[in-house]
């Protein structure tokens, strides 16, 4: 089958377990998509061909297992996250040749489903950037126009997504890292409740806003990769034990928006927005109410803050979960060093590049004698009022819309020079991570403009994944299909 | 500006990094720029407010405290830059005058 890579994930279960595709031609497909597209797009880190390629015909040997839902499915897993004897460098020179002996929870779970893993995909260091310009390794490109960057941290996941390189992929979101991307590349990505999907195994950038999640080019794809990874874990103490729904049966049951109020916040559909992208979040907005929506206005009068309180937080916790990296169990070592206090200043200064070293400085200063309540304590209780805005606002709606970003993906190179204005393209995504409730951002259209694609935000209250993935997935059924990226040969 | 060259540097030596004076220079000003606007937090009366840390749970779940051994010492020292098959080697941390 020679566009089997075209296929969704859903798609390539039905094949698999019918026996019509094998495993094997599965994970060949996404080998040989990968590249025939790595060149242009430069989306991964590191594939792992004989290790998919030996787990595939191992599964192929014992037979599909309708108990494993994810069977045969090649997947892409953000470098971030561990997975047994892979390298996991989160983008950074200071873990370049680190190699985990140990899966992450979320990986583990797709691994006992059946996935197989194809590679790792390109991030910005550390999670910290929004368009994978960061990563010490390489820039990833977008498919849809190679002169314009992916979006990031997640950027390498959502390039490969786009251009079918995997079925699916993990991303991670502290601040917008799965939306950002994926409304720039123009394929689905979830940011899950925090505490929905176990942390464990994943390099941690901003404990308290991390959240793992599924990029797809899918809806559904996304309900089928969540359901496998979510649920409690003994090994995360802040992995939430709430019972997990059966996310594909929410699909099902829902046919239309009938019944549903979609809150519509006045902070994000004003000023600040490129026309191109207010035109294409109004007209998938004027689609759900023609589907039966209902839609009100709410306020979020804090939004404007939340970038504010985002740096401090984001930054904090990074200063203090980075110090971990000291040169003595892993990682990059300066090997000239005298004493240890030494070994410790010139690995860190040597294994990390600007934008690390610039939040840490941050994040180290909002948390030093004499700045603590000024910066960190104040921002935590901003954060509290945030919350708050969105518990009142869920009092009168099922689901807040927006926009994912206030621009489609910009050039590379663009906004390098200037860290606050990159910072402000997250204002949008950057509140669902301090509440810790759901956000999908869901193609909605190509930019009138640019020609790039549009992601809408879709915000849900805390561990209401099956109504966001529902109500995403009929009007993902509504809105046109986008057309293949047009960054790349076919 | 709002942090000054020396509170970069002091800054730095607490996080454990070195920074070039070109750096410094540039840390400064952006992250001056930062705080400045961080600074607009100050428009809030937060007065009476618990901050709130994390979006997680507050109840903490136990769960009981058993042994697990769960790697070897081996793939423990995988990764390390310098061992000597039993132990992580690091720079001497007291000096020989001690």
């Amino acid at each position: 089958m020679s566009d089997l890579h075209l296929k969704t994930l859903s798609e390539l279960r039905g094949l698999l377990a019918e026996r019509r595709v094998s495993a094997e031609e599965a994970t060949k497909a996404c080998l040989e998509r990968i590249e025939a597209t790595e060149p242009t797009i430069r989306a991964l880190l590191h594939v792992s061909a004989e290790t998919a390629l030996a787990e595939a015909r191992t599964l192929d040997a014992a037979g599909p297992d309708p108990e494993r839902p994810l069977w045969g499915v090649p997947l892409i897993v953000k470098d971030c996250l561990t997975a047994k004897g892979l390298p996991a460098t989160a983008g950074s020179r200071i873990l370049e040749n680190f190699v985990p002996f140990y899966d992450a929870t979320a990986v583990a779970r797709l691994k006992a489903a059946g996935a197989v893993i194809l590679g790792k995909s390109n991030m910005d260091e550390f999670a910290m950037g929004s368009s994978t310009e960061n990563s010490a390794f390489q820039p990833t490109r977008n498919p849809w126009d190679p002169e314009r960057v992916p979006g990031g941290s997640s950027g390498g996941s959502a390039a490969a997504v786009a251009a079918c390189q995997g079925f699916g992929a993990l991303g991670t979101d502290t601040g917008g890292s799965i939306r950002q991307p994926a409304s720039f590349c123009g394929i689905v990505g979830l940011k899950p409740t925090y505490g929905r999907v176990s942390r464990y195994g994943l390099i941690a950038y901003g404990s308290s806003l991390d959240q793992i999640g599924p990029m797809t080019r899918t809806v559904e794809d996304a309900a089928r990769l969540l359901q496998v990874m979510a649920g409690h874990d003994t090994r995360d103490s802040t992995s939430a034990a709430e019972p997990v729904p059966d996310y594909l049966a929410a699909l099902s049951a829902r046919g239309d928006l009938k019944g549903l109020t979609i809150g519509l916040p006045e902070e994000y559909w004003s000023e600040g927005v490129d026309p191109e992208v207010a035109e294409c979040c109004r007209a998938a907005v004027s689609q759900a109410e023609a589907l039966g929506a209902r839609t009100v206005p709410v306020p979020l009068k804090l939004s404007e803050y939340a970038v504010a309180v985002y740096y401090v937080i984001a930054t904090a916790e990074a200063s203090s979960n980075l110090a971990r990296f000291d040169g003595v169990r892993y990682g990059h070592r300066d090997k000239q060093a005298q004493d240890l206090t030494e070994m410790y200043t010139r690995s860190r200064t040597q294994g990390f590049g600007d934008e690390v070293q610039r939040r840490i400085i941050l994040g180290t200063y909002v948390l030093s004698a004499g700045y603590y309540d000024a910066y960190y304590r104040k921002a935590a209780q901003v954060r509290a009022l945030l919350r708050r805005d969105f518990d009142t606002a869920f009092q009168t709606c099922d689901l807040i819309a927006g926009p994912v970003c206030p621009t489609t993906a910009f050039r590379v190179g663009q906004m390098t020079s200037d860290p606050l204005q990159m910072y402000l393209m997250d204002i949008f995504t950057i509140s669902a991570n301090l509440a810790g409730i759901p956000g999908l951002s869901l193609p909605c259209g190509l930019g009138r403009d640019s020609g790039m694609p549009v992601g809408l935000q879709l915000m849900a209250k805390p561990f209401a994944e099956d109504v966001l993935l529902s109500a995403a997935d009929v009007l993902e059924r509504a809105l046109p299909k986008l057309p293949r990226p047009a960054g790349l040969a076919e | 500006m709002k942090i000054s060259r020396e509170e970069v540097l002091r800054v730095a030596r607490l996080a454990r990094l070195e920074l070039s004076e070109d750096k410094v220079e540039l840390f400064a000003g952006q992250v001056g720029d930062i705080l400045d606007y961080i600074d607009q937090l100050n428009r809030l009366d937060t007065s009476g407010v618990e901050p709130m840390y994390g979006p997680g749970s507050k109840t903490t779940l136990l769960r009981p405290d058993e042994v697990r051994r769960e790697c070897t010492r081996e793939q423990v020292l995988a990764n390390a830059p310098e061992t000597d098959g039993s132990f992580f080697i690091v720079p001497r941390i007291v000096s020989a005058g001690h």
